[in-house]
């Protein structure tokens, strides 16, 4: 194992040639992933496909916790610490959505693809990649495909892996399929949440100012909007679904909107739900339906710092590859980590559009750009190179 | 034989016979066997304008098959000149192409689907060629895997057909289950009127099927729609009802036909049909028409057959009936 960066960034070029031959191998474990529908909540079938991948390449500690996340280890020389590489399984899209994956000769697409089949695959053929390149690592790999990480599963996965967890964990990979370039060493403050709005089936409709569930939202999310929010540190309020209503002509009677705040000050994010807080309550006594705010979600704001030489280390394996850095930080699982004290970074494999989207899709060529670069932060990481 | 009898005997093959690909989930397994009985086995997707699904199926293919487990020996795509960029995907994922007109050019070239899977036979050199049809969506390993491993585990079986469960909707853990329209409407009953024991395969027209070399070279192909019925009648009358297994793959996504190219189908199979029953030298000596019309239903991985007894019985016309030319005055 190369225990200086020069060698390490050396090695790219070789890396990266010597993993063309698993190409079929990698695209096969996406596209089978990418076909097992997997909602939040809904993982097991998917976490099952890389249960039997792992027992297929004789890892050991194979096992799925109670949380429904899936794990091996690929044990190390000398084992005495261990790194986690992981990938959220669950997708955004229901069971019933169709997931069938079509393979162009540059591009796969199929919901999903990108966020997280890729990303998920590239865990599931590290040990293949890891024999293909006889790479031999002293740590211990811990190889972690995580349950309930999207929306209201809240990371819930990672959660109770990192609270039950055994393990001296030394540091953390976070694999996302989609983009390139992405680095994410720092998790952004937010609150995810949900606003109701129910008028009760009493209401007086010939009351003067007697609003529909649609106007009422519409007022809440004006007043939402006429928040002073800061440009510097970054905050943002964002509106991500809402929903009311039947039909054209009758009064709808509930509104359910769904929104995330995001901020890179402290204490930004409560004093903005602070705001809101008020804003309902306001709404509600002056048109006598009834608001409730829920919080879905929440992260603390934290992580590395940009010299922190797992970042730095990151941004030259990057520029070796001439990918250019796309800084951004994470509400996903590599927040639990910071939490939790253990450095870590989120990286993407690939260049990919419309995520999320039924027709998401991901370019194949550059994804050995992105697995060599995750090859080669494994090995810093593994020789001493990334801690502080 | 009495309808007994060839119930028994359905009911029979039907549990010795009819596999669910689960059975064979580890493919290491099958390697191991077919290794120690030297046996070379190669794929061929016969295409025409496939560009859609081709890659994914290469794709999963190499990997699983030939990377992982080295289960195929050989792969080839066979075409029968695609006007998309079904070729090219396939060779961007490292498939071995073939233009079916290019092979063996001494005989002339002839265009339809049999051509591709009778030049397959030349081409490829294994002592079982897996078909796999290109056009599906769900591709997974067990459309080989299902139908090469009974031909690995019984030297026996000659002739593997897939079949899939085609549930539209059902309430109780008993389901009707077949094949699509045209085995339905007209293969089931041609082979409950002909060839009773043949009724046993579930989907006979299935795309998917896995042979011996020693079969595959001494059977004639028709080139078009009849292909597939061809192969069962024909391996029937050598080998008879032993040499077949089927085995359930479960679901299978594709296009839908409209009732239009299934018309076109039918009317090919019905013509190959009717040659088979010249070439036994059935058309004068029909065999006594069988009243018994067989369909399957399953539970759970469990097959049976439906026996039903249909008779057309037909009444003579009305003027031969005294009490109606009494009515009305009709005289002789």
């Amino acid at each position: 194992m190369p225990k200086d960066f020069e060698t390490i960034i050396a090695g790219l070029p070789t890396t990266r040639e010597a993993l063309q031959p698993a190409r079929e191998i990698l695209l096969a474990n996406a596209l089978m992933i990418g076909e097992i529908p997997s909602p939040t909540n809904g993982e097991e079938e998917r976490i099952t496909f890389l249960g039997n991948r792992f027992t297929e390449d004789g890892l050991q500690n194979i096992s799925i916790d109670e949380a429904g996340n899936g794990m091996a280890i690929i044990p190390g020389k000398v084992g005495k610490n261990n790194i986690l590489v992981c990938a959220h399984a669950d997708t955004v899209f229901n069971k019933k959505v169709d997931h069938a994956m079509s393979v162009g000769p540059d591009e796969i697409k199929g919901p999903g693809i990108g966020d997280n089949s890729l990303g998920l695959a590239a865990v599931v053929t590290l040990p293949e990649i890891f024999k293909r390149l006889e790479i031999e690592f002293d740590d211990n790999i811990i190889l972690m495909g995580c349950s309930r990480s999207l929306g209201r599963g809240d990371l819930g996965g990672i959660r109770f892996f990192l609270k039950n967890n055994k393990l001296p964990i030394r540091a953390g990979v976070c694999v996302e399929g989609i983009q390139l370039g992405r680095l994410s060493y720092s998790s952004i403050g937010m609150l995810r949440g949900e606003i109701d709005v129910s008028v009760p089936s009493e209401y007086d409709w010939a009351k003067f100012g007697a609003r529909g569930a649609v106007a009422i939202m519409t007022k809440v999310v004006h007043r939402i909007l006429e928040i002073p929010i800061p440009m510097e540190p970054k905050t943002k309020i964002l509106f991500g679904s809402l929903n009311a209503g039947t039909s054209f002509g009758t009064q709808p009677t509930s509104a359910n909107l769904r929104f995330e705040i995001r901020s890179e000050k402290e204490g930004m994010v409560a004093e903005m739900r602070s705001h809101i807080q008020d804003i309902i309550e306001e709404v509600g006594n002056l048109t006598d339906a009834e608001l409730k705010l829920s919080v879905i979600a929440q992260r603390k704001q934290g992580g590395l710092a940009y010299a922190h030489p797992m970042v730095k280390s990151m941004r030259k394996i990057l520029s070796a590859l001439n990918v250019k850095p796309y800084i951004e930080p994470s509400v996903g699982e590599l927040s639990e980590l910071i939490a939790y004290g253990i450095p870590a970074v989120t990286l993407g494999l690939t260049n990919g559009e419309n995520k999320n989207e039924f027709n998401e899709s991901i370019e194949i060529k550059p994804t050995f750009d992105g697995l060599s670069q995750l090859v080669a932060i494994l090995q810093a990481i593994d020789g001493g190179l990334c801690d502080e | 034989m009495e309808d007994c009898a060839m119930s028994k005997k359905i009911k029979k093959w039907l549990e010795t016979n009819t596999f669910h690909h689960g059975e064979f989930w580890d493919i290491l397994k099958l390697v191991e066997l077919k290794e120690k009985k030297n046996l070379k086995i190669s794929l061929c997707i016969p295409t025409l304008n496939e560009e859609k699904t081709i890659g994914k199926e290469i794709v999963i293919f190499r990997s699983e098959l030939m990377e992982r487990y080295p289960l195929i020996d050989e792969f080839a795509v066979i075409d029968s000149g695609s006007e998309d960029k079904t070729l090219e995907v396939a060779s961007s994922f490292g498939a071995d192409t073939y233009l079916a007109s290019e092979l063996l050019p001494e005989v002339g070239d002839k265009r339809g689907k049999g051509e591709n899977l009778w030049k397959a036979i030349y081409q490829l050199k294994g002592d079982i060629i897996v078909y796999v049809d290109a056009d599906i969506k769900n591709i997974h390993p067990r459309f080989v895997t299902g139908i090469v491993a009974p031909l690995i585990q019984n030297d026996t079986i000659k002739y593997c057909k897939a079949f899939y469960d085609r549930p539209m909707a059902y309430s109780s853990g008993i389901r009707a289950s077949g094949g699509g329209r045209v085995t339905e409407i007209l293969i089931r009953p041609l082979f409950s009127l002909f060839f009773p024991e043949l009724t046993s395969l579930i989907q006979p027209l299935s795309g998917e099927f896995a042979v011996r070399r020693e079969v595959l070279e001494r059977i004639p192909f028709p080139i078009g729609y009849g292909v597939e019925t061809a192969h069962i009648l024909d391996v029937y009358k050598e080998w008879g009802l032993e040499a077949f297994a089927q085995t359930d793959l479960d679901q299978r996504v594709h296009r839908n036909q409209s009732t239009n190219a299934l018309g076109k189908m039918s009317f090919g199979i019905l013509q190959t049909f009717i040659n088979r029953l010249k070439a036994y030298g059935m058309v004068d000596r029909l065999p006594e028409l069988a009243t018994i019309y067989r369909q399957f239903q399953a539970e759970g991985n469990r097959y049976e057959q439906l026996t039903r007894e249909i008779v057309e019985y037909e009444r003579p016309p009305m003027i031969t009936i005294p009490a109606y030319r009494e009515k009305y005055g009709i005289k002789d």
